[in-house]
C-alpha cells in the first residue's frame, strides 16, 4: 500500500488550528481593528520602527514566520477538504493549488524575513 | 441510449437547510478569512522590507473602513473557530485520567478557552506596554 501523505498535512493543519485558536482573535483585533483605529492602542504600537525591530530580532522572525505559515497551512487544508461540500471535485489539481499556495507563501515569508536582515 | 432522466436530488444550498450544517459551513469559512488575514500580514512583511514609506502605505490601507469591516467579520469568524476548536479537542485526544478520575470533556474544553483568553490578554499587554 502506498503511504499516505495525509498525516503531514494534518499535522500542519492541527498545529495551525491550535495557533489560530490561541492567537488568531487577538492578532486580528490588534492589527486589523484597534491599532488602525487608534483606540485602546496607539497607532505606533504597530508602527514602522517597532515592527522593524521585531522583524529584525530572532524571536520576532520566528513568531512572524510561524504565525503566517501555520495559519496558511491550516487554512488551505480546511479549504481543500471543504471543496466537496461546495460541489467541487477535489483532485490532484485542487490539492496542488491549495498546498502549493501555502508552500509559496511559507517560502516568501522566510525569504522576506532574511531580506529584512538582523 | 435511454431517454429516462432519473431524479437527482438537488444539492444547491444544502447547508442552508439545517442550522447544524449552517454552523459547520460558518466554521469552515473561518479558514478563508484566516487565509486572507495571513496574506494581509505577509503583505505587511513585504512592505516592511521595502522601507518606511511602503510600510506607511500598507498601514494606511488598514485604516480604510472596508479593511476595518473585513477585520471585524474575520474576528467574529475566527473566534467561532477558536470556540469550536477547543470544543471538539477532547474528542480528538485520548481519555485523560488523573488520580483515577476521568477529566470531563467540558473541563478540557474549558482549559482551551481559558488558554485563548490568557494568550489574548498577554499579547494585548505586550502590544500596549512592552
Amino acid at each position: 500500500m502506498k503511504r499516505s501523505n495525509e498525516p503531514v498535512f494534518w499535522s500542519l493543519f492541527g498545529a495551525g488550528g491550535v495557533l489560530s485558536a490561541l492567537l488568531g482573535p487577538i492578532l486580528i483585533f490588534i492589527t486589523g481593528i484597534i491599532a488602525p483605529v487608534g483606540l485602546w492602542l496607539p497607532q505606533e504600537a504597530i508602527g514602522y520602527p517597532r515592527m522593524l525591530a521585531i522583524a529584525q530580532s530572532w524571536c520576532g522572525k520566528v513568531t512572524i514566520f510561524v504565525v503566517i505559515s501555520l495559519f496558511l497551512w491550516h487554512a488551505v487544508h480546511r479549504i481543500y477538504h471543504s471543496l466537496h461540500d461546495l460541489g467541487i471535485r477535489a483532485g490532484a489539481g485542487a490539492a496542488a493549488v491549495c498546498y502549493g499556495f501555502a508552500l509559496v507563501a511559507t517560502l516568501a515569508t522566510a525569504g522576506l524575513l532574511l531580506i529584512i536582515g538582523f | 441510449m435511454s431517454a429516462r432522466k432519473p431524479y437527482v436530488r438537488p444539492m444547491d444550498g444544502w447547508w442552508r437547510r439545517n442550522p447544524f450544517f449552517l454552523r459547520y459551513m460558518v466554521r469552515e469559512s473561518s479558514a478563508v478569512l484566516l487565509a486572507i488575514y495571513a496574506v494581509i500580514l505577509l503583505t505587511g512583511v513585504f512592505r516592511l522590507s521595502q522601507g518606511e514609506a511602503a510600510y506607511a502605505a500598507w498601514f494606511a490601507a488598514l485604516t480604510c473602513p472596508f479593511s476595518i469591516l473585513f477585520h471585524w467579520v474575520a474576528l467574529l469568524t475566527v473566534c467561532y473557530h477558536a470556540y469550536t476548536w477547543w470544543k471538539v479537542m477532547p474528542k480528538t485526544m485520548p481519555m485523560l485520567v488523573i488520580g483515577g478520575r476521568r477529566i470531563s470533556e467540558v473541563a478540557l474544553s474549558g482549559i482551551g478557552w481559558a488558554a485563548t483568553l490568557a494568550m489574548s490578554v498577554a499579547v494585548y499587554a505586550l502590544a500596549r506596554w512592552a
